[in-house]
């Protein structure tokens, strides 16, 4: 049964990916589709970054992640590099939950 | 490729923590095989943490796909920037994750399928080499939240956000709009659908700026 998941979610993800560029590869959108195409980004990595963050499965969390990130956030905003940012993220992270 | 340098990392420290997790629950071998095929965090946690909560098998595979239904937009997005064979659409469109997703963009709707190619194979290999850390170490590191690994992936995708959002009032509503979204869907919503209705938020692009 393990390996029906593991088939079925690699079938199902590469359909899900290639589905858009094989029925409209190349083709010209519209001027409205393409504001919709450059707010996908933003909108998605913002999803992604507040579900990680704040959330642990279906519960809404603060804990030690939300200091981390907003370590982070501090650090990308003054323009330090990302790696940077990554390791004190961390490292911020690690330390909260060691002390308490 | 040495633009998705960056990526590397939380990609790896992500890879640990499924690792470290799936181990105990599929089994070594399935645990590695999954990250090797399926290639896809969402969709390989949402599964998994179904099985582990004892959910059953459908709806760990209903849970995976749905977590994996924003490639279906993701893949739209995309499309107009990838021309040649279907086989060429194909192979492209396939290796695309959020990051390169994200890293690819250049505005005026358009990606850089270079850039999406580029940064498969060190993505790949930082996941599966990732799994495989975490597969090993499940047995002597039980807690992957001590190290802070968990944090990496917020503040790397707030380093691909932030360049997107300068400049643009827009995309702050939008970004806005999308966190109150997945925020107010997480208690309620399967897992992977609070981020694809997030992604709807995206749709505010059909007005026309005024």
């Amino acid at each position: 049964m393990t390996w029906v998941l593991v088939v079925v979610l690699a079938l199902g993800t590469l359909a899900l990916k290639v589905f858009g560029p094989l029925v409209a590869g190349g083709a010209e959108p519209p001027p409205a589709l393409v504001r919709v195409i450059d707010l996908l980004t933003p909108a998605l990595l913002t999803a992604l970054i507040v579900t990680s963050a704040f959330s642990t499965e279906h519960e809404l969390v603060i804990d030690a992640r939300a200091a981390g990130v907003a370590a982070g956030l501090v650090l990308l905003l003054v323009r330090v590099p990302l790696v940077v940012a990554l390791l004190a993220a961390a490292g911020a992270v690690a330390a909260i939950r060691l002390l308490g | 490729m040495r633009a998705s340098a960056p990526l590397v990392l939380p990609t790896f420290a992500l890879g640990v923590t499924f690792g470290l997790l799936a181990s105990p629950v599929l089994g070594v071998v399935p645990a590695l095989v999954m990250s090797a095929v399926v290639f896809s965090g969402t969709a390989q946690f949402g599964a998994v943490s179904v099985l582990a909560g004892s959910g059953g098998m459908p709806l760990a595979v209903g849970t995976g796909l749905l977590a994996n239904a924003r490639f279906l937009p993701m893949g739209f997005a995309l499309a107009p920037s990838i021309d040649g064979p279907p086989l060429r659409r194909a192979l492209t469109a396939a290796v695309v994750v959020d990051a390169s997703f994200a890293l690819a963009h250049q505005g005026g709707g358009r990606f850089d399928p270079v850039t999406v190619v580029w940064a498969a194979p060190l993505q790949y290999a930082a996941w599966v080499g990732g799994t495989a850390a975490g597969v090993a170490g499940a047995s002597v590191l039980n807690d992957p939240g001590q190290l802070g690994l968990d944090a990496l992936f917020p503040v790397f995708y707030l380093g691909l956000l932030l360049p997107e959002l300068r400049g643009s009032s827009r995309g702050l509503l939008v970004a806005a709009l999308a966190a109150v979204v997945a925020l107010v869907l997480v208690p309620v919503a399967p897992v992977g659908v609070p981020v694809l209705a997030a992604a709807a938020t995206a749709l505010l692009g059909l007005k026309e700026p005024s």
